[in-house]
């Protein structure tokens, strides 16, 4: 009997294990930007240009960093959903067993490669392509990381949007064809809308995970401060700024705590985006009639 | 049984805390750009001598004075001379500091190796860097976008050039910010219209180094102060080093330990023998 209660309170501990540390990271990112926010005017925390922390006096602004983060996440966008969609319709209607044995593994490999490694390649091979194609004055730009990051994300979004496709019940579609619908069409007005609530929810958790990449753009979206206006302008997005920066601020001071409210900024950003993920994914499940 | 316990416990104290107090620590505190030789120095040094303890500390060239003046520390590291205001608050606290040139730091602009300009002044630099300036045709080059290549300002070079070269003035905020030496020369290489700079030890076959003010950046240019972008590097004591932190200092002014300063882009003081 004790060992069973024992065995019970091991396995509630691990359970709440991941919601402890979920608080106690809040906690040390609101603890840590505690001198930001009080030494920094917020409003030019978040709706200044100038981030200049090493200069007298310093700036402290992240809004440029944010437009680079919002810009790369959507031309990322551009890259993984179309590419994502495609290989989760393919794979749900047109792939054979066999080419999807072949396929799944594929994309489960890519989805398991580092993101440095990803990042390597940017600025190796695609920077200088993309410089000598378009005549750029420089290969690192918000396009290079972009087209790595979109590369990165699509087996996120295949995969989920496949489970969704996947699970829509074979009687949807077999309603549709006696009403006399081509595959074409049962695909388009049946399937996908009905799988709709699990495909936003991949398109939302990609972005997250775009937003919240580090290497990748460190590596290759050149790093500029100023606002980028193109997709051919280098950029630098809130995560490369943490860590490019945090190693050498020093322990204690305002410059080290403006970096952690970035952190904080972005823990919230991505947790309003997988909040939104869930709302989604649960608002469409129940008007289909199969809530779970 | 507990008394046992007791006395080997207070035994096994005794034993630490007189094994600690053995090895005297040297405390060196200071300037970031003299950081990674010091640290690089005293890890060698502690190698080959266990018995000494070196720890070396960041936070700045002020800081490490202030520190030294408080007799906080035992060296300070600075990248620049000492104030003459820092004088003054040492005599009062009875601090006469003395100084070592341990190393010297030069900065190298870099530029891809088909770009015509071979030479360019200091004032051209700071306006090329500071964004005033903005094709190369305006220095007499090819019609091409200058694209600047910084260090990010995390580095000891970032705070070395922003010191010597852009005169209060600010980086331009189009300035590619790149995380190590070699990124720069990467990127630097790889594109015509772009210009860097790096620590003199770094300069690579596959870029340029341009003369600045008509002086070429070499080992011998830097040692006799012709050329502009170079500065000395010091620590400095509270009158002449004794003991362990002698011993140092002895190190760092070796042969062994001015190797140490050039693998790591800093160019080696002549040593006196």
């Amino acid at each position: 009997m004790n060992k069973e209660k024992a065995i019970k309170a091991l396995l509630t501990g691990a359970a709440f294990a991941g919601f402890i540390f979920l608080i106690g990271i809040f906690i040390t990112l609101f603890a840590g930007s505690w001198t930001a926010i009080k030494n920094i005017n917020q409003m030019h925390f978040i709706f200044g240009l100038e981030w200049m922390p090493y200069y007298e006096p310093p700036e402290y602004g992240i809004l440029s960093m944010f437009i680079s983060s919002a810009l790369i996440g959507f031309c990322s966008s551009l890259i993984c959903i179309p590419l994502g969609l495609g290989t989760a319709i393919y794979m749900y209607e047109i792939a054979g067993r066999k080419q999807k044995k072949f396929l799944k593994p594929a994309l489960e490999i890519l989805a398991g490669i580092p993101s440095i490694i990803f990042g390597f390649f940017a600025m190796a091979v695609l920077g200088p392509f993309l410089q000598n194609l378009f005549d750029l004055p420089s290969g690192l730009c918000i396009l290079t990381a972009s087209i790595a990051l979109g590369i990165m994300t699509v087996p996120l979004i295949s995969s989920i949007s496949e489970d969704a496709l996947s699970v829509v019940p074979i009687s949807f579609k077999e309603a549709s064809f006696a009403l006399g619908a081509n595959r074409c069409q049962t695909l388009i007005r049946v399937v996908i809308p009905a799988a709709a609530s699990g495909i936003i929810t991949s398109i939302i958790l990609a972005f997250g995970r775009i937003v919240g990449e580090t290497m990748i753009v460190l590596m290759a979206s050149g790093g500029a401060i100023a606002v980028p206006n193109s997709p051919f302008a280098p950029a630098r997005p809130l995560t490369s700024t943490i860590a490019a920066e945090m190693g050498e601020a020093a322990y204690g001071s305002l410059h080290f705590s403006a970096l952690f409210e970035i952190g904080l900024f972005l823990f919230a950003l991505t947790f309003i985006l997988n909040f939104a993920a869930e709302k989604v994914g649960k608002k469409y499940r129940l008007k289909l009639g199969q809530g779970r | 049984m507990k008394k046992k316990v007791l006395v080997s416990l207070i035994a096994a104290t005794a034993i630490f805390t007189t094994a600690i107090q053995s090895f005297a620590t040297v405390i060196a505190e200071g300037s970031t750009t003299v950081l990674p030789f010091a640290q690089k120095a005293a890890e060698s040094l502690m190698d080959s001598n266990p018995k000494i303890d070196i720890s070396i500390r960041g936070g700045g060239s002020g800081v490490g004075i202030n520190s030294l003046i408080s007799k906080r520390c035992d060296i300070a590291m600075a990248s620049r001379s000492i104030k003459e205001s820092e004088k003054s608050d040492a005599k009062k606290n009875k601090v006469s500091p003395v100084v070592y040139v341990i190393a010297m730091d030069a900065i190298s602009i870099i530029v891809h190796p088909k770009n015509k300009i071979d030479a360019l002044t200091k004032e051209q630099i700071r306006d090329i860097f500071s964004g005033k300036i903005t094709n190369w045709k305006e220095l007499g080059g090819a019609d091409k976008k200058i694209v600047i290549v910084s260090r990010d300002g995390a580095s000891g070079t970032f705070e070395t050039f922003n010191e010597l070269a852009l005169n209060g003035q600010k980086l331009s905020k189009n300035a590619l910010m790149q995380t190590s030496n070699q990124a720069v020369s990467q990127i630097i290489s790889s594109s015509e219209g772009a210009i860097g700079y790096v620590g003199l030890g770094y300069v690579s076959g596959r870029v340029k180094a341009v003369k600045v003010n008509n002086i070429a950046p070499s080992p011998e240019t830097v040692l006799n102060k012709t050329y502009p972008f170079s500065r000395e590097l010091y620590f400095y004591t509270d009158g002449a080093a004794k003991n362990e932190a002698k011993e140092y200092i002895d190190f760092v002014l070796s042969a062994a330990g001015q190797k140490i300063a050039a693998s790591l882009g800093f160019v080696p003081v002549i040593v006196k023998k």
